[in-house]
């Protein structure tokens, strides 16, 4: 018998994204590396193409969107990992709330983790990388809708590897072609927006991805954990 | 209504079924295939543009759309594999999956084949090609996935849902043509009732489509009968089978 009145959903998903931002408090690392390994990647490239300030301008879009990818790719791992290996994971599958909640709250987690930083950092490295000015605001409103979407997606090859040893690669085999068509209309609103155009078509097109991310992707996440977790 | 179907999901006679089926798919399919073939690539008459290169479409198209209609099929039965919770829709999976990924490989490389004379290019990163390389990274995802786990219900399960996942991409390989007007042609075959190519080109295709198509569930059929007898290599009925196998070697 319930004793306590159930928790409204919006408390549970409150709590776990709470308990998750503990937790990467708790362990600064974690967040920590995949920013600056965003920040590297980032530089490998002016030293790797050559400081010429317009292939940089033109390359800028796509190399700050790869980076981001991969930093989120390395990332993925301690959504549910960590939660796997103790044992809290089958905890939460367990309780009475719906695992949609759940995994929402673990997802949103994640991308205050590690997508909004990004977003912070994003134009220093841009300003690096001599994004021309009118593209700053379309890469910052396509990394705002995207990087959510990357954590979505990601999630659900997370969710598919978590059970395997070496799941890193299989993960990145996984998530990363998934990821092609947010990398294909973020650089190419970015474009669009460098050469003064309207871009606000690519940027719906993000905007509905997003969308059908969070409606849909955290049914293929629970049920990717159900059968993860046995 | 479906009662006929539940025999069908004992792993025993599913195999049996398709170990019938596998002797007709493959007459049908080399007869086919013998017709379209030869008809396709010596008497259809030459494109007026493209003169003799054109005969590649009679490979690359049944290619191309095998590769989605595979795909297609794929991501059903992994569909009512989670649905009905059936365990040989994970081994159906499992047996589609490499056929689907070499017919998408066939079509990518057929297609380059012909787009180096034609539009003078092997690659170009036009809609409809990447979409469909990304169907080959796809496919490759599903089968190291299933590869991954030593628990072959768990890897059945978890391809499927990335299968799934992995169904958006389909609409976008099909319309790509049609919302991105780039460099690959057009739908030539599939408009309803009225396809753009004369019937002399048109007949030998429909030939070398489903001969494909047979072909496909020929290889299908056997890699799900491996399949089966690899999820029940326990069970007393395949025992059962691999003595009479022996025996039958041994004599």
């Amino acid at each position: 018998m319930n004793s306590k009145p159930a928790m409204s959903y919006f408390t549970v998903l409150t709590f776990i994204i709470k308990r998750e931002l503990t937790l990467a408090y708790r362990h600064k690392d974690d967040v920590l590396n995949p920013i600056l390994f965003f920040i590297i990647v980032v530089t490998l490239f002016p030293l790797g193409i050559g400081p010429a300030t317009n292939t940089l301008a033109t390359i800028a879009p796509g190399v700050i969107w790869v980076a981001a990818l991969l930093a989120t790719l390395l990332s993925l791992d301690r959504i549910f990992k960590s939660d796997f290996n103790d044992g809290s994971l089958e905890q939460m599958l367990l309780s009475p709330h719906p695992t949609y909640i759940i995994v929402l709250g673990k997802v949103a987690a994640h991308w205050l983790i590690t997508g909004l930083p990004l977003i912070f950092i994003a134009p220093v490295l841009a300003v690096s990388l001599h994004l021309d000015d009118n593209a700053y605001n379309a890469m910052m409103l396509t990394l705002l809708l995207g990087t959510p979407v990357l954590s979505f997606i990601g999630a659900i090859g997370a969710a598919l590897t978590v059970r395997l040893k070496n799941g890193g690669v299989i993960l990145s085999l996984l998530v990363l072609p998934l990821f092609i068509p947010v990398l294909i209309f973020a650089t190419s609103t970015i474009n669009t927006a460098a050469m003064n155009l309207p871009y606000q078509g690519q940027l719906a097109i993000i905007a509905a991805l997003l969308v059908g991310a969070v409606t849909l992707a955290p049914f293929a996440i629970s049920s990717a954990l159900k059968v993860s977790t046995n | 209504m479906w009662k006929w179907l539940h025999p069908y999901a004992n792993p025993e006679t599913s195999y049996h079924l398709v170990g019938k089926l596998i002797p007709w798919f493959a007459v049908v399919s080399g007869a086919l295939l013998t017709i379209g073939l030869f008809w396709g690539l010596l008497f259809a008459p030459p494109d007026y543009q493209q003169g003799d290169s054109f005969r590649i479409f009679y490979l690359h198209v049944p290619a191309a759309s095998l590769s989605m209609g595979i795909y297609l099929g794929m991501a059903i039965a992994a569909f009512c594999g989670l649905v009905w919770q059936l365990r040989l829709a994970g081994a159906a999976v499992a047996a589609m999956a490499p056929v689907g990924a070499v017919f998408t490989a066939i079509a990518l490389i057929s297609g380059a084949a012909w787009g180096k004379p034609m539009w003078g290019t092997w690659w170009i990163w036009d809609a409809r090609l990447t979409s469909e390389l990304i169907l080959l990274f796809l496919y490759l995802g599903v089968m190291a996935l299933n590869s991954a786990f030593d628990d072959k219900i768990a890897a059945g399960k978890s391809a499927g849902i990335l299968a799934l996942v992995g169904v958006i991409n389909l609409p976008i390989i099909k319309y790509s043509v049609e919302w991105w007007n780039t460099l690959h042609q057009g739908a030539t075959v599939s408009k309803l009732g009225k396809p753009s190519m004369t019937l002399d080109m048109f007949y030998p295709f429909v030939f070398c489509f489903l001969g494909f198509a047979f072909l496909s569930a020929v290889i299908i059929c056997i890699r799900f009968q491996s399949q089966i007898l690899q999820h029940n290599v326990t069970r007393p009925w395949v025992k059962k089978l691999v003595t009479v196998e022996e025996n039958k070697h041994a004599v």
